[in-house]
């Protein structure tokens, strides 16, 4: 159990946490008789504020070095690595006693910031840096294959990036251009902020926007379960969330499967990172090892991703 | 102070309380969305249809457009319809029959919207996508959701608003020798329209706020729609789709949409407001 009651607390701020501590100490030195607001509450007040303005990052020189058993680890960002963090953090902590994991979510973008500003030990990112980013560390720790997906009746197995570009752009728009059956083609985006549309566009769309005339879902869920009930739809998902209601294509003749991915022949793959102001140590190190370790990786594996590590 | 008065001080204090609430909600969606309106300028934000928020393109016009006709297929739809329910039971149901179906009707507004939604999902976009053609998530399959979901607040507010009409105007009518149905179509809804009017002004208020539902079965896409079977983005939709992971000038965005719909839904209850009191 008490690894769960862990997970459960990770979700709290970070700087809760902190605060938590002197709050405590002071509680056992307050007198029986003491005021409403007598000295020792008030002392335990100004920690409060202190550790609640130091907040998570109070020694961003040396992420991650405090021993185990003091500060937890925090790490903040991507929400679609967020799962996979936590999944691992669980067993982490399972396995290693008095390691604490905090894993919050707050987007990439968030993840990145916080990293670089040290009000978290690691940054989670789930696409690559920009060019304002660079110099910070970046660890990748696995691949996201982003699958293009048709009805399963749709007798297309195979389609080229070049094709797939012009049907996002809206300058192919019927069946008939890839010698199927002529009907319109019913295409399916994700809205703009998602971070598999901005892998999305990166990959394959280039300098050209996707065209308004998309139908747009606001998940991985909602994109899958409509193509899997519209024969002339096309849309793109997660790797890890394909099933067999919809049939993932092959791109440029490249099937999107975990060797692929890692041979980099399929293209459309983004990376999970960790970012790092310095090299991590301590705790850091500790958790990064893990994730990189077989086991670790076999766990991203059984939950969908695609390994970094032979 | 005697108990009378100080209670009367809290009802106050709560009553103020309230519209204390509405007030700083009003203050914080116009601080948050007026600076993107600055920014990018009233003329291009309302009536550009460039959507491109994380690309620096902030024009709402497609989806004000959108918004209008989802409304108008709504109520094109569901106020004959409503019209039709309100007059049979205000006038020619008998009592027993009225004091059941009245209730029943008003059931349908206490349906969590979502539920339309997954209805409209399940049943209707199949259905319009295999005998009308198109994707199925479109304008149409979002008005026929609305146009369902307004019948309550159009239903019972036109009941009101005939009922209101003295006996004495139909006992009138009927002793000059015109039959009921005269009655009512020359006399009593002419006499309640302006009640019938706030009926519909109101369901249209609804119908323009309504979300979920139309995020579930209008398609969503960013373009103007050309036909019913065309997908489309209402203003709600658009909050409620990106504001998951908007930040900066796209979250201003979003604030900026809710003032351009909070603006049409005051003026909406204003002019009903209006109407109701002209009367």
């Amino acid at each position: 159990m008490g690894h769960l009651r862990q997970i459960g607390y990770g979700r709290e701020n970070c700087e809760q946490r902190q605060a938590a501590a002197p709050l405590e100490v002071s509680r056992r030195r307050r007198p029986g008789r003491g005021g409403l607001l007598g000295r020792p509450a008030l002392i335990a007040l100004a920690a409060l504020l202190v550790a609640l303005a130091s907040g998570c990052g109070s020694e961003p020189g040396a992420p991650g070095a405090a021993p185990a058993g003091g500060r937890p680890l925090c790490i903040a960002g991507s929400t679609s690595v967020e799962p996979f963090l936590e999944k691992l953090a669980e067993l982490y902590m399972r396995e290693h006693r008095g390691a604490r994991i905090d894993v919050q979510g707050g987007g990439s973008s968030a993840g990145v910031y916080a990293a670089h500003q040290g009000a978290a030990d690691l940054g989670s990112c789930s696409r690559e840096l920009t060019e304002g980013e660079k110099g910070l560390v970046e660890i990748p720790i696995a691949y996201d294959g982003i699958a293009v997906i048709v009805h399963p009746s749709n007798p297309m197995t195979d389609i080229s990036l070049e094709k797939l570009r012009q049907i996002y752009q809206g300058t192919m728009t019927d069946w008939r251009s890839l010698s199927l059956p002529p009907h319109s083609i019913d295409l399916i985006t994700r809205e703009e902020g998602s971070g598999t549309r901005n892998a999305f566009e990166e990959l394959v769309m280039g300098e050209h926007e996707i065209t308004p005339g998309a139908l747009v879902q606001d998940s991985n869920g909602a994109v899958r379960e409509l193509v899997s009930t519209d024969p002339y739809s096309i849309g793109y998902i997660s790797l890890g969330l394909v099933d067999p209601s919809v049939k993932a294509l092959s791109i440029n003749g490249v099937k999107p499967d975990p060797d692929n991915i890692k041979n980099h022949s399929y293209k459309l793959v983004r990376r999970f990172l960790l970012i790092s102001r310095l090299a991590p140590t301590g705790q850091a190190k500790a958790f990064i090892d893990f994730i990189l370790s077989p086991q670790g990786q076999k766990i991203l594996e059984q939950e969908g991703l695609v390994g970094i590590s032979e | 102070m005697n108990q009378g008065k100080f209670i009367e001080r809290v009802l106050l204090f709560l009553a103020l309380s309230a519209i204390g609430c509405l007030a700083l909600i009003t203050i914080f969606i116009f601080k948050e969305g007026m600076p993107l309106i600055w920014h990018t300028g009233l003329k291009d934000f309302l009536f550009s249809s460039h959507w491109a928020p994380t690309k620096g393109y902030f024009g709402i016009g497609a989806m004000i457009i959108s918004s209008l006709l989802v409304t108008l297929g709504a109520l094109v739809l569901g106020v004959p319809l409503a019209l039709a329910c309100a007059i049979v039971l205000a006038e020619f149901s008998p009592p027993r029959l009225k004091t059941i179906l009245k209730p029943t009707l008003e059931l349908l507004a206490g349906i969590p919207s979502v539920v339309y939604g997954f209805l409209g999902v399940i049943w209707l976009v199949p259905l319009i996508r295999d005998h009308l053609g198109g994707p199925g998530l479109s304008l149409l399959a979002g008005a026929i959701i609305l146009g369902i979901m307004i019948l309550p607040t159009v239903i019972s507010i036109s009941i009101d608003a005939l009922d209101a009409v003295p006996d004495l105007y139909r006992d009138g009518s009927i002793a000059l020798g015109a039959t009921q149905w005269q009655t009512v179509r020359r006399v009593v809804v002419p006499a309640a329209s302006s009640g019938i009017v706030t009926a519909v002004i109101l369901g249209m208020g609804r119908a323009v706020g309504e979300t979920m539902a139309v995020i579930m079965v209008a398609g969503n896409a960013l373009k103007i729609p050309t036909s019913v079977l065309d997908p489309v983005r209402t203003l709600t939709s658009n909050i409620a789709l990106e504001l998951g992971y908007a930040s900066g000038r796209h979250r201003e965005a979003l604030f900026a949409t809710g003032i351009v719909l909070f603006v049409i839904i005051m003026i909406l209850n204003l002019s009903a407001t209006l109407i109701t009191r002209r009367r």
